[in-house]
């Protein structure tokens, strides 16, 4: 991880949306599986509109945290204040009807289903009409079903995957795939948006069109995003803060400059010479 | 209202008698959503208002950049209401060639599709002063685009709709002030030799070419056509807005580049118009498909082509065959031809054209075989598409057909294509010298294409005048057209053919790596690259059979009987833009070659029977070495050999 001192930190240039007020409060967050502590006492707070990412190196505690902030962990200590409502447990359902949705390192997608089947069930739980007016395809069902599909093609015009539409997501090459699953979560309208290294394993050419996507959806739709990364031009480029975490603790968090610049965040990628 | 003499005119005809047809579909959210000739009315009479309202004046210039959508389709109309002149761009032109083309049209305002055309527009924005107002259709990305010269179409259209309310009688007045003798469009050339050239094409040439496509082919309002080839093309501009005004025909914008092949399968289009590219894909992707295909398919596939190859041109064409055959050819639409019609969208087909360049008489006739009316046709952006269509049940592989109604063709002494047409334009733009150079005062317009008559009255385009040569017995000699006629061929990638000032021809040959090698390894030839394939005494026997077939060709045609290939040699490299023997383009420099091979030249008429060469060859990463090799000349057979008349 020597590229953390090369990187050049340039801040997000001509955003249309103004940085808002804080939207996510995570306290004293500490998650321990049995006698390993995961998480450590880690407190920091994002903003509306931000485009905010977690850096640290392997095993710090990264997902752990996005698993704890979308209600999958719940943590032994501490709480979460989100969208005005502070709660010291969250269920997965109750992040997802708050409007967080995520995606996944390891992709998670319905294999054998068509892109816009996939992208259909990030709708899930907004639909209100019963299993049998769906099945049957008939009145309130139908309707409902008309207007989902409508919000759906809006995400996959935005993210350009119209021409593969009805191709199931198996045979996609992994780039796409992950486009899917970013598709799935937009299509949740999220107010909060929960990123777990969608570059990874990309080449160049794939990550450019990832970050320009990260941006518009942020600049088209507002939304706040947590970011994942290892991609250390890629968290700098477009972050508005970074918050860096080593063995569960967190070292620090600002600016991507004040990140970039901080003896102990050096230290924790780099090692230190005793 | 007078005659229906402009596109404005036309389509308040068609709204009245077509009001509830479709007129424009465009797939967008996945669905296609349509506009019927009345609601398009509506749409153009706003937007027209929208830009008379911004200040766009009779005779100002429209630059349009995009995809094929309709609302781009719409402002070329609605510019045209208010007496503007709509210039089409290619959309995937870099800003520098924006840029000549809106100065040299002096365009004021630009529709174009999306931000990345905004921002090449932005981009050269200073250089072109004239340039004063912008606007875009899909407003993704556009929300921090502060600029006040650039608007939304809605905005625009907004703006119209006030305008129309306060000044009721504007669009009628200024509709009729046009006529046919106005400038409907301006298109540039796609500027191979040179920087390009703004054709100035007036609504008469339009709207006749046009209407008389349409009578000739039996073009209706029940039509539906594909648009998917570029707008600044005057081709697209004739098939997916001309004839579509005066047929009344409709068209299918696709949602985006990468989706044609499904959206066309969905529309199944009765009119299709593609370069010969398009169909050789579309066949390639057939034949790569059948080789996945299980082993009964793939019989079936083989037995049903053999039938379709037998029979099912004369089918198309009308001709007497017999009732076993007719039988089996049915039995085989059941079973091959309908379904392979229907997965690659061309089940309704009732007329697809080509053109642009020689389309190999294999590809023309696989699906001519399928039952598909594909035609040749010949002309050019001056002459608003076509001189030369192929009427139906006279279509020949070779040739381009016979001339068009109201178009008369003439060869030259020289040999020259020229011609004279409702559809001949009225200018180059602002290139008054340029104009004369190409059209005489009588109409004529000069192609630069070397062609002659066959006795059937089709017309054949043989090459380009300036590379046609003549030999010592004063056959003329075109090098393309024997080349093209050996690229045909799988098996040859390149050929570059000799006679000029000569007795005989000659011709280098280069081997399809891929194609011969596949041939070789099913032989178990064994070779170790290139230059030793391209040795081997079986491959030259391959490629023997080839030139035979071709002196056979030739020697039908006494034109061109005596340009039989002689002697040819397999050379031991690819020609490669790299080493400077082709442009970028892949077109043989025939000057660089003389200077580059004169030894091999000389050995193919001095009746040696091999030569040494010894030649660099600059690999990719910028090394250079040298080979060396022995190349055979081979002798093919020539048939009806006329001797000179000393």
């Amino acid at each position: 991880m020597a590229e953390i001192e090369i990187q050049t930190a340039a801040a997000p240039a001509g955003r249309a949306r103004q940085i808002g007020d804080i939207i996510l409060e995570v306290e004293d967050i500490t998650l321990t599986f049995g006698g390993l502590t995961a998480i450590d006492n880690v407190s920091f707070n994002v903003r509306e509109h931000e485009i905010f990412s977690i850096i640290g190196p392997n095993g710090a505690g990264k997902s752990s945290m996005l698993n704890v902030i979308n209600g999958v962990y719940h943590p032994q200590k501490g709480q979460i204040t989100f969208n005005g409502k502070t709660r010291k447990q969250m269920k997965a359902h109750h992040s997802a009807a708050e409007g967080i949705a995520r995606t996944f390192q390891n992709i998670a997608l319905f294999k054998g289903m068509t892109v816009l089947d996939n992208v259909m069930t990030g709708r899930n739980k907004m639909m209100k009409s019963n299993f049998l007016t769906q099945a049957i395809y008939w009145g309130k069902g139908r309707r409902e079903e008309m207007e989902h599909r409508r919000k759906v093609e809006d995400v996959i015009d935005f993210l350009e995957i119209q021409s593969i539409r009805k191709t199931p997501v198996g045979r996609l090459p992994y780039g796409l795939q992950k486009r899917v699953e970013l598709a799935r979560a937009l299509a949740a309208e999220p107010k909060l948006l929960l990123l777990d290294e969608p570059m990874a394993g990309m080449n160049v050419e794939e990550k450019e069109d990832m970050c320009r996507f990260v941006l518009d959806i942020n600049d088209e739709y507002g939304t706040t995003i947590i970011l994942i990364e290892h991609d250390m031009g890629v968290v700098m480029d477009l972050s508005d803060r970074v918050v860096v975490l080593n063995y569960g603790g967190k070292i620090t968090d600002g600016t991507p400059d004040e990140v970039c610049n901080n003896q102990a965040v050096i230290d924790a990628y780099l090692g230190v010479t005793e | 209202m007078s005659a229906l003499d402009t596109f404005p005119k036309i389509l308040l005809d068609n709204a009245n008698k077509l009001a509830s047809n479709p007129a424009i579909r465009e797939k967008d959210y996945g669905i296609w959503q349509s506009w019927t000739w009345s609601e398009v009315a509506t749409e153009i009479r706003k937007f027209a208002c929208g830009l008379a309202a911004k200040g766009f004046k009779r005779g100002d210039k429209l630059a349009i950049a995009g995809d094929n959508r309709p609302k781009l389709y719409w402002a070329m109309t609605a510019a045209q209401c208010i007496g503007g002149v709509p210039v089409p761009m290619y959309q995937d032109a870099i800003a520098d060639e924006f840029a000549h083309v809106i100065e040299n049209a002096d365009a004021t305002f630009a529709v174009v599709e999306d931000q990345e055309q905004v921002d090449k527009l932005l981009e050269i924005k200073d250089r072109c002063q004239l340039l004063s107002e912008i606007i875009y259709e899909d407003p993704r990305g556009m929300t921090h685009y502060y600029q006040p010269f650039i608007s939304s179409y809605e905005g625009i259209q907004e703006l119209g709709a006030k305008f129309d309310q306060e000044n009721p009688d504007f669009f009628m007045e200024e509709v009729n002030k046009s006529s046919g003798g106005d400038t409907a469009i301006l298109l540039y050339t796609s500027g191979t030799t040179g920087r390009s050239k703004g054709v100035v094409l007036t609504f008469d040439n339009v709207i006749i070419t046009a209407r008389n496509g349409v009578e000739r082919e039996g073009l209706n309002s029940h039509d539906e056509a594909l648009a998917y080839l570029p707008m600044g093309w005057v081709g697209d501009n004739l098939f997916s807005y001309a004839q579509a005004y005066v047929a009344g025909y409709c068209v299918n914008c696709p949602e985006s580049g990468e989706t044609v092949i499904n959206d066309m399968r969905e529309i199944g289009p009765t009119y299709y118009f593609a370069p010969p590219p398009v169909y050789e894909n579309i066949l390639t992707q057939v034949k790569i498909r059948m080789e996945d295909a299980s082993w009964i398919s793939q019989k079936m596939f083989d037995y049903f082509m053999g039938v379709a190859k037998k029979v099912g041109t004369d089918i198309l064409d009308k001709k007497p065959v017999s009732f076993a055959d007719r039988l089996l050819y049915k039995l085989g639409d059941i079973f091959l031809y309908g379904p392979l019609k229907n997965v690659l969208g061309l089940s309704r087909i009732r007329l697809a054209y080509t053109a642009g360049e020689a389309i190999g008489p294999d590809l023309f006739l696989f699906f001519r075989s399928l039952g598909i009316n594909i035609k040749q046709l010949y002309g050019q952006t001056e002459a608003m598409v076509f001189v030369c269509i192929q009427p139906n049940g006279e279509v020949y592989p070779d040739t381009v057909g016979t001339p068009a109604k109201d178009a008369e063709v003439k060869i030259t002494e020289e040999g020259e294509v020229i011609y004279r047409s409702p559809g001949v334009f009225h200018s180059y733009y602002k290139e008054p010298e340029k104009t004369l150079e190409t059209k005489t005062d009588e109409g004529w317009v000069y192609t630069g294409d070397a062609g002659y008559f066959l006795e059937n009255g089709h017309l054949k385009i043989i090459d380009r005048v300036k590379d046609v040569g003549k030999m010592n017995d004063g056959t003329m000699f075109p090098p393309k057209y024997l080349e093209n006629k050996l690229k045909f061929f799988p098996y040859i990638k390149e050929a570059v053919a000799f006679g000029h000032q000569k007795d005989y021809v000659t011709a280098f040959v280069c081997i399809d790596m891929q194609a011969v090698g596949n041939w070789a390894e099913r032989r178990n030839l064994a070779y170790s690259g290139y230059t030793n394939l391209a040795a081997q005494p079986p491959v030259y026997e391959l490629i023997l059979d080839c030139i035979n077939q071709v002196n056979r060709d030739l020697s039908e045609d006494p034109q061109l009987c005596n340009t039989q290939i002689n002697r040819f040699l397999l050379l031991h490299k690819e020609l490669d833009a790299d080493d400077g023997e082709l442009t970028r383009t892949r077109k043989v420099r025939r000057n660089f070659i003389d200077e580059k091979y004169p030894n091999l030249i000389n050995a193919l008429y001095d009746g040696s029977e091999k030569i040494k060469v010894q030649a660099q060859v600059k690999f990719e990463d910028g090394r250079v070495d040298t080979i060396e090799a022995d190349l055979k000349i081979v002798e093919a057979q020539r048939v009806n050999i006329k001797e000179a008349e000393n």
